[in-house]
């Protein structure tokens, strides 16, 4: 696939401190890039140099093998972290100023209809609902059409309802052919929209791939999860020496991460641990992020 | 620059303005309030301190009247006795006096000057020859809505432009702007023809809903009136994008245009005559738009000037707004 976007060698300090530090990547048109990273890792600031919003200390961004200019700001699509529109204006009203913004413009209907915003395009954007507002903030990065769709952590704070309606939006522009840039904390949405991944900590990408590739690539085990069990508290250190046993760092009960299913089920048995509530799942990239990053990644 | 473009942040900003109707509202009630107040205040003969013109030659004048006091004795230079006479006849003085040719005005209808007069003559003034004039009372109300109006321009000028742009800075608006191919002079001419063109309305507005309720003094032409406050009302939403170009907080913002805008509304001339003031102060008045404003607006509507007497505000405002709007475009940053 063509790259449609290339970054090479971007830093960016702020009063001295590395926010990214000479990352590169391309990004294949018609994919959907993840940028993932605990918070202050660089991801935002990455992708605001993308966007051409923020100027790199050194480092450049290639648009189609140029550098990024007017024509990338007529095909760009831009929705960002938080956002606020000017007072009193409506839903319509915010969608036609800045679809007049543009020399190319998308079909105004057919935006409002694949962003579900008939039912309030005349209210005032102040009083919409967090979703409403998402919905609103991605129908305006799509008013030129763009080739590119940055999305910068769609979904904080949205309910789960919203953030599944959200997903489905996103799904359908990107089945539109186009590139999409996601930055979220949300493993689950990455696993669902990305082709591609990149994680990064203190401004480096320290991996990249796939999602499947790189779960691949860092796990060859799956979890078992035990809830709570006084049999488990009594045997706990004899099971954590044979098969690994420790306690779940967040969540009542306790994992064990093994390759061979079948030999740590019989060893649960023989030391007759009951396995009512016992739960075997494959390993996320929330594991992954955790393995790497050593960090929730919501925190 | 796109036209399109333009039209469309030029639309927005107007609906945000019109439909924001508390200020909307404010922006009209707050000189109507003023001026509604001061022609309740000063309806009465509540002015006790006389206002006398001293005409100035090469000699000091020697007259014992001249240390008469409660008396506030206001130098004016020989060559402008035309204007000088104007304000007597016009109540904006109580008596003129030339001790060189030994001669003094009066307007016949006051009675600070038939006061006065008396005073003269009882000072070793016995032997002046009376210049008599008559003509309409100007009131105090009369005298002050020139610069009233030229103050509510100069409050909607510098906060609807710099503390809005600021605010827009402040919660994203001009950072989503920019992402876009909108371009930063394309902006900041939507934000100041808006400006523009609200303030007159809302000028004409307060000028109409005055006239039919007290009424005043209007001798000059309304064009060139006009004029003096699209050039007037420019340059001060010109020097509002100064404050709107970098800065970051609304604190900041309301700080910088208290600061701009008070030492304006005291030191411009529309709550007080600037002649009785340190001439180095009326100086320093000369560098506020709005004194240009209210100067200007004030001769045309109780004087009957032109262009030809105006013409060196309408200069010194054409300036100020040139060098406010390239200082604004040239430090202007979205973020």
């Amino acid at each position: 696939m063509n790259s449609i976007l290339e970054v090479s060698q971007l830093t960016k300090k702020y009063n001295a401190v590395p926010a990214v530090a000479g990352i590169s990547f391309r990004v294949s048109e018609g994919s959907c890039l993840g940028l993932l990273g605990p918070n202050g890792a660089g991801k935002t600031t990455t992708v605001e140099m993308m966007e051409g919003i923020t100027f790199p200390d050194s480092g450049e961004v290639r648009y189609r093998g140029k550098k990024l200019g007017v024509q990338f700001k007529n095909r760009a699509g831009i929705m960002f972290q938080s956002t606020a529109l000017q007072d009193f204006i409506t839903v319509e009203e915010s969608l036609e100023l800045f679809s007049r913004l543009y020399p190319v413009q998308m079909d105004r209907q057919q935006i409002i209809e694949d962003c579900a915003l008939d039912e309030f395009l005349d209210r005032e954007t102040s009083k919409l609902s967090g979703g409403q507002r998402q919905r609103l903030l991605l129908a305006i990065a799509l008013v030129n059409d763009p080739d590119v769709l940055f999305l910068d952590e769609p979904t904080t704070g949205l309910d789960p309802q919203s953030r599944h309606n959200f997903w489905q939006l996103v799904k359908k522009i990107k089945a539109q052919n186009k590139t999409i840039v996601l930055t979220t904390h949300y493993m689950e949405e990455a696993y669902e929209l990305c082709d591609q991944i990149i994680i990064m900590d203190h401004g480096e990408i320290i991996a990249e791939g796939t999602p499947q590739a790189l779960l691949s690539r860092y796990f060859d085990d799956v979890v078992i999860h035990l809830p709570e069990s006084p049999l488990i508290a009594q045997q706990q250190k004899q099971l954590a020496d044979r098969l690994g046993l420790k306690r779940h760092p967040r969540h009542p009960g306790y994992e064990i991460c093994t390759a061979d299913i079948t030999g740590a089920v019989q060893q649960l048995i023989r030391s007759e641990i009951p396995l009512e509530g016992m739960q075997i799942r494959e390993r996320t990239l929330e594991d992954l992020f955790l393995e790497l990053t050593g960090k929730a990644l919501r925190k | 620059m796109r036209w399109q473009r333009f039209i469309s942040v030029l639309k927005a900003r107007d609906k945000e303005f019109v439909r924001d109707r508390s200020a909307l509202a404010w922006n009209i009630l707050f000189p109507l309030l003023i001026i509604f107040g001061f022609a309740y205040g000063f309806s009465g003969d509540q002015m006790e301190r006389y206002k006398v013109g001293v005409l100035v030659h090469s000699e000091p004048a020697q007259l014992e009247f001249l240390k008469t006091r409660y008396t506030q004795f206001i130098t004016i230079d020989s060559s402008a006795l035309q204007q000088a006479v104007n304000k007597v006849e016009r109540h904006q003085l109580d008596m003129l006096i030339d001790s060189q040719h030994r001669r003094y005005w009066v307007n016949d209808s006051s009675p600070s000057g038939y006061s006065l007069e008396k005073m003269l003559q009882g000072s070793g003034g016995k032997s002046y020859e009376k210049q008599e004039v008559t003509d309409q009372q100007v009131r105090y109300v009369d005298w002050l809505i020139p610069g009233v109006l030229g103050m509510n321009m100069m409050f909607s000028a510098l906060f609807g432009v710099g503390y809005v742009v600021v605010r827009y800075r402040k919660n994203g608006v001009l950072k989503r702007l920019h992402a876009t191919p909108l371009g930063a002079l394309e902006f900041l001419s939507a934000q100041v023809v808006s400006r523009l063109w609200l303030i007159m309305v809302i000028t004409t507005i307060v000028y109409l809903g005055c006239d039919w309720f007290i009424g005043f003094a209007m001798y000059g032409s309304y064009l060139d009136l006009f004029l003096v406050f699209v050039l007037g009302a420019f340059s001060m939403i010109s020097m509002g994008l100064i404050v709107a170009a970098r800065v970051k907080s609304e604190e900041m913002a309301g700080g910088l245009l208290n600061l701009l805008s008070w030492p304006m509304m005291f030191l411009s001339g529309v709550w007080f005559s600037l002649e009785g003031l340190h001439p180095v102060i009326q100086k320093i008045a000369l560098i506020f738009p709005l004194t240009h404003i209210t100067e200007a607006a004030r001769v045309i509507m109780l004087d009957g000037a032109g262009l030809s007497v105006i013409w060196p505000n309408l200069l010194a405002l054409g300036l100020m707004s040139t060098i406010f709007l390239f200082m604004g475009v040239l430090l202007f940053r979205w973020e």
